[in-house]
């Protein structure tokens, strides 16, 4: 079982958002990174799926600046055999990032690719349909359950409040939903064993963009905080108040 | 000519027949300003049985674009996508407009890629300026918002709820697209009923949702209770479905559902930044905890500081009172 897992370097989810100078991209004085929760989800079914299958590799793969390095020795230490990095330095829009992305797979051989469901900072849940598109695979995203048979894999996911159980054909581009996997943490032989692990740097054209991200800014601020008494009459002057003076009830 | 708009409607086929979806009034509306805007025609894509309900002539819809056939019993991808490219190359839109649902995220991204259009992804408010799409979209978890313009044909899905829905009433021509669906290489297996009917949390215009202040599963009824009250979904936050309380499926948050309901009430939630990145967004917040200095406070509209096994019977006492009177 040969799988390959996108994963991206992004903003720590603790961070406070300050807006840079240019007033298009986020001040990064002081922030931590790490890689992508859903894409972490990704790497660590990945592991099992090969583990499971008894035979394979797992190859992550990122798109991003030099310093993304680092989440691909964290996913090498979480158990992936190898790593491509094609270095992009300048933030990218979901087609371009796609097409990167098809540039560093495409002769390569693999079972399946995943990715996160959605990158928490620019938050499409693009990326994995967009890359299956231009690989010319079939595609499942946001799956909480996967498992595979032979040359299908069966899907599950949850839509309008019911779980779906698809068939989809190997080779397949499957984005994951939280509950697909719980991360393991990389113990010290893990990452004492991520050094040595092959990471290959590639070149690639980054120039696929077809938005362009014309500037970024905070969200309004919130109105004060009106307190209500913990009480039946507090419990109706809070209803009076949704119904009246915000018209939600 | 490339003023046209057309939108992707999804149907939902319950026992009762086919029905649009709840934010097909919403994506209908958007579509409908925006061909106004470029002076274009709006046309509706709808598959499978068509629902014959009125929705689309009532906010905008010039032409409705039916197409039919086995394959679109129900949404699988590899249909959907071809429907969606026939529509595109009979319309030659500058716009698609789809709802940023789990659906439309994947239908919109596969064929923005599959026909090299550019993609902007749940966007909550949408300008024309010089004539190039501009979308306004929450970035980082909403934690700032970004202006993204297009600089070609694009396919935009919509964040459900940020639209109000508009009339702009039309009597909209149904005319039959004839599609041959591709080999499926997804196929449904089956699908499983949830244990109990959901509202779907990213639909919802109102949303109770219990933390772990709310001190065990075993308390959830009072969470239920006022959802049941107020005709709301429920949600939770990720201390609780990490402790098994309640299933995935219901996370609010960063790495759960990001939401934005008319109406949150967050029941014994802290309020972590990973929560408040899933439901700052929603346009009332009422927060209750018995921690005055809980962060949720900081972002709520009302705030009620006390015990929630107090305040939770004493809501939805006088919720189903309010809203029966
Ligand atoms: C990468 C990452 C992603 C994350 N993603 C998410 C996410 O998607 N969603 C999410 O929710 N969290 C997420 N978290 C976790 C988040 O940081 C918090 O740990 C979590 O939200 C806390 O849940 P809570 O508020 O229910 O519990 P707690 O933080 O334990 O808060 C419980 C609250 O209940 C109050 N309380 C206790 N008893 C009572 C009572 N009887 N009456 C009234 N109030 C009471 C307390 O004062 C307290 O404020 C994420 C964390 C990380 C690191
Ligand atoms: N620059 C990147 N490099 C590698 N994978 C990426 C990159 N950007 C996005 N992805 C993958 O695509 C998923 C969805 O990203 P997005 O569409 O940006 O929300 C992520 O979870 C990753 O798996």
């Amino acid at each position: 079982m040969k799988i390959i897992v996108c994963v991206k370097r992004v903003v720590d989810t603790e961070t406070r958002v300050k807006v840079a100078a240019d007033g298009r991209s986020i001040d990064l004085g002081g922030v931590q990174f790490i890689m992508a929760p859903y894409d972490e989800m990704a790497v660590e079914k990945a592991i099992q799926l090969r583990d499971a299958a008894g035979t394979g590799s797992v190859t992550v793969v990122t798109v991003g600046p030099a310093a993304a390095t680092k989440e691909l020795r964290t996913a090498l230490a979480m158990g992936a055999d190898d790593a491509v990095h094609a270095v992009v330095e300048a933030r990218m829009g979901p087609n371009a990032t796609a097409e990167a992305l098809k540039q560093v797979i495409d002769g390569r051989e693999y079972d399946l690719i995943l990715c996160g469901k959605q990158a928490t900072d620019e938050d499409d849940a693009a990326v994995g349909p967009l890359l299956a598109a231009a690989l010319g695979l079939p595609c499942v995203a946001f799956v909480h359950g996967l498992t595979v048979d032979g040359r299908t894999a069966i899907a599950e996911r949850e839509v309008d409040g019911e779980t779906e159980r698809l068939d989809v054909d190997l080779p397949a581009v499957i984005t994951a939903q939280k509950g697909l996997a719980e991360a393991r943490y990389p113990g010290l032989k893990g990452i004492m064993a991520a050094k040595k692990k092959p990471l290959e740097t590639v070149a690639c054209d980054a120039t696929g963009g077809k938005t362009e991200l014309r500037s970024l800014e905070l969200p309004p601020a919130r109105a004060a905080m009106v307190k209500i008494e913990p009480t039946a009459a507090g419990m109706q002057s809070l209803l009076t108040a949704l119904r009246n003076d915000k018209k939600v009830l | 000519m490339m003023a046209n708009v057309l939108i992707y409607l999804e149907t939902s086929h319950g026992s009762a027949g086919a029905a649009l979806k709840k934010p097909a009034a919403e994506v209908a509306t958007a579509g409908r300003a925006l061909a106004d805007a470029k002076g274009g025609t709006l046309t509706a894509l709808v598959t499978g049985a068509l629902a014959a309900d009125g929705v689309l002539g009532r906010h905008g819809v010039d032409e409705v674009l039916h197409v039919d056939g086995e394959a679109y019993g129900r949404h699988l991808l590899d249909a959907q996508a071809a429907a969606l490219e026939a529509a595109i190359a009979d319309t030659q839109p500058d716009v698609v407009l789809l709802s940023a649902t789990v659906l439309g995220k994947e239908l919109g991204a596969y064929v923005a890629g599959r026909t090299g259009r550019a993609l902007i992804s749940d966007a909550v408010a949408l300008t024309v300026e010089g004539g190039a799409v501009v979308a306004t979209k929450p970035k980082f978890a909403g934690k700032a918002v970004a202006h993204i313009a297009a600089s070609g044909p694009c396919i935009v899905s919509l964040r459900p709820n940020a639209v109000p829905p508009a009339e702009s009433p039309r009597e909209a021509k149904t005319r039959t697209l004839a599609v041959t669906p591709p080999a499926a290489r997804v196929r449904l297996r089956e699908v499983v009923p949830a244990a109990e009917k959901r509202l779907e949390l990213t639909e919802a215009d109102r949303i109770i949702s219990g933390g772990r202040g709310l001190g065990g599963p075993e308390h959830w009824s009072e969470i239920l209770d006022l959802a049941t009250a107020l005709g709301a979904a429920h949600g939770a936050s990720r201390a609780v479905v990490d402790a098994g309380w309640r299933p995935h499926a219901e996370q609010v948050g960063q790495t759960g559902k990001t939401v934005s309901p008319k109406l949150y009430v967050a029941c014994g939630i802290s309020g972590a930044i990973q929560h408040l990145a899933g439901m700052s967004s929603s346009k009332v917040i009422v927060a209750v905890n018995k921690d005055p200095e809980a962060p949720i406070f900081r972002v709520a509209d009302y705030g009620i500081i006390g015990d929630v096994h107090e305040v939770l019977p004493l809501l939805t006492e006088a919720a189903r009172t309010f809203l029966s009177a």
